[in-house]
């Protein structure tokens, strides 16, 4: 994982859940480059086509609500997001992302401060966020150490592997 | 401390736990679903070899029952497979019906158990005095490699239940109108926990309606404290070892909310989020072109029941479609032998064999762009059930029998003036 993501951002609102990142006829695909052809399909059909590795979705409360389906990160990641921001985000899909090394920070009032199409910097282990765009800079939470050594680790399957290699 | 918490403590072998705590813990049984292939993958990604506890695993072909395209057939056909290289025995095929109504059913949801499955309505096993709680396939795979997980511990939310409900009115349209003060995230990463008069009274059925819901919430897990309700149950199922946990007298809980029913009305949560909720009189007359029977929230004898009440003798509006499907294989044999499926059949109804269906928009009565579905299951989200464009409404069974019936929104009231028409 890098410490610092840059990245176009895109931004969405409330109560973003996870048939709109990723609809439930999609669920029978597991190969990753198939399922990341639907990202946000739900929400925003042209996101797949306009989405470059690094860029940073933004979004407002509990964004990631509904369905435990770890498609919904398993798409965000493999589509090349590079971090999630929102005021809060929905417990299950929170753990999924950081169990697969998708950066997420929990960052109030984020989308009063970011527009789409904003070029933004984002710091994973500090929560602060440069707008390049604006010039302004907003404070995130810091997120805690635990899920940031999952991070580090690019998630939480190669820290089980080496609990066992021990 | 909270109940909860002395079921964390004990999963994780430490004296107590407290808020906000994470905590290594034990889990007593372990789901996966259907949908989570990638949990499978996930296990040998991690250098899975066995199975850590392959009696405490489960597996539910439920999402895609019976498979409908060749690609479910082969996720289902590699659980399978899955099942028999890893001594699985508690393979719960495309006969069987939803993963959280048979863990009733079957008496594998029980008080005091740390209950995990790939399935965010797990909160539903707080109907049992159990910690129940979704994750994602990694996480599951986690368990199966390891026996346990990490878990933060959660700060708790009373909700007090007072009042009688009036005719009409059900567990449903309690936790619908609750939704609909508090907002999908207000529990987020917390706990719920129901008491109250009005809870004493509740059967298992509704409670497993209220508990589910709570993830609409946003709920991390749900619990009600085991009472003569849930001994009754389990007795009747044959289970007599569990552990109850009590909450202790000076446990501080986040909040304490107190709502009484007495003058509550049928409630419907409208497009496209499940706290966009309103009187269902707002909408009573808008037409519907599929009614939706079925599913963990709402697919339960006492849902039959009074759909079949309403509906017998009479025929649904040939303008909409009224989809039936019986929570599990035991409820579709009870229901048979009350003669509700013969009721609802008769009246019009198509009848789909137990499991999710249409609830998750893979199968079985998907809506095209325009229509509108009421349904007694748990999500309006857009394109939930189909196409983006659909309108869902979320209802009571008794609402979704009743607007079968009309071929439009009505309140059932008019059909169950009799408190004891309910039963």
């Amino acid at each position: 994982m890098n410490k610092i993501v840059e990245g176009k951002a895109f931004v969405f609102g409330n109560n973003i859940d996870t048939d709109q990142i990723y609809p439930g006829r999609y669920l029978a695909l597991t190969d990753p480059e198939a399922v990341a052809k639907h990202a946000m399909e739900g929400a925003d059909p042209d996101f797949v086509s306009q989405v470059k590795p690094g860029d940073i979705i933004v979004a407002s409360k509990n964004f990631g609500c509904g369905s435990s389906r770890e498609h919904a990160a398993i798409t965000l990641k493999s589509a090349g997001v590079g971090a999630i921001l929102a005021e809060s985000f929905a417990r299950i899909f929170y753990r999924n992302a950081i169990n697969l090394g998708l950066p997420l920070l929990v960052i109030p009032e984020i989308c009063a401060k970011v527009k789409t199409g904003d070029r933004l910097s984002v710091d994973i282990q500090t929560g602060m966020v440069r707008n390049e765009t604006s010039g302004i800079e907003i404070s995130g939470e810091q997120i805690s150490e635990y899920m940031f050594h999952i991070l580090e680790n690019d998630g939480i399957k190669n820290l089980i592997k080496e609990q066992y290699e021990k | 401390m909270h109940a909860l918490e002395k079921i964390l403590a004990k999963a994780a072998k430490k004296e107590s736990v407290r808020a906000g705590e994470i905590v290594n813990c034990q889990v007593d049984m372990a789901g996966i679903n259907d949908l989570y292939l990638q949990t499978i993958r996930s296990f040998y990604e991690m250098d899975g070899e066995k199975v850590y506890a392959p009696d405490k695993t489960i597996v539910f072909l439920d999402h895609y029952a019976p498979a409908s395209s060749v690609l479910q057939a082969d996720n289902q056909k590699q659980f399978r497979e899955f099942c028999r290289n890893q001594n699985i025995d508690k393979l719960m095929d495309v006969n069987q019906g939803v993963c959280h109504q048979i863990m009733a059913d079957k008496g594998f949801s029980k008080p005091g158990q740390l209950i995990v499955i790939t399935d965010s309505h797990t909160t539903t096993h707080g109907a049992f005095g159990a910690f129940g709680t979704g994750v994602g396939a990694t996480d599951l795979a986690i368990i199966l490699r390891t026996g346990s997980l990490w878990f933060r511990v959660p700060e708790v939310i009373r909700i007090n239940l007072e009042g009688q409900l009036r005719p009409g009115v059900f567990a449903k349209d309690v936790i619908l109108s609750i939704i609909g003060k508090l907002g999908a995230d207000y529990a987020v990463y917390k706990g719920v926990e129901f008491t109250g008069s009005l809870l004493k009274q509740f059967s298992i059925s509704e409670r497993m309606a209220l508990c589910n819901m709570t993830t609409e919430m946003g709920a991390k897990t749900c619990y009600i404290q085991p009472d003569e309700v849930t001994f009754a149950f389990l007795e009747g199922n044959g289970i007599m070892d569990y552990q109850i946990f009590e909450t202790d007298l000076d446990y501080q809980y986040t909040a304490e909310l107190t709502f009484d029913v007495t003058d509550l009305c049928a409630q419907i949560a409208a497009p496209h989020s499940v706290d966009n909720v309103f009187p269902l009189s707002d909408y009573e007359g808008e037409a519907v072109d599929q009614a939706f029977l079925g599913t963990c929230t709402g697919g339960r004898v006492e849902d039959l029941a009074v759909a079949a009440h309403i509906l017998k003798g009479r025929k649904i509006s040939p303008l909409t479609r009224f989809l039936v499907v019986p929570a599990s294989a035991r409820v579709l044999l009870e229901a048979m032998e009350k003669g509700y499926i013969q009721t609802l059949v008769e009246a019009g109804a198509t009848l789909v064999t137990p499991g999710c269906a249409a609830c998750l928009g893979t199968h079985e009565g998907m809506i095209a762009e325009g229509e509108v579905c009421i349904t007694a299951s748990n999500r309006n989200f857009p394109g939930r059930m189909g196409h983006s464009k659909a309108e869902i409404f979320l209802a009571s069974p008794a609402s979704v029998a009743a607007a079968a019936l009309n071929g439009y929104i009505t309140d059932p009231a008019r059909y169950l003036v009799e408190k004891e028409d309910q039963r």
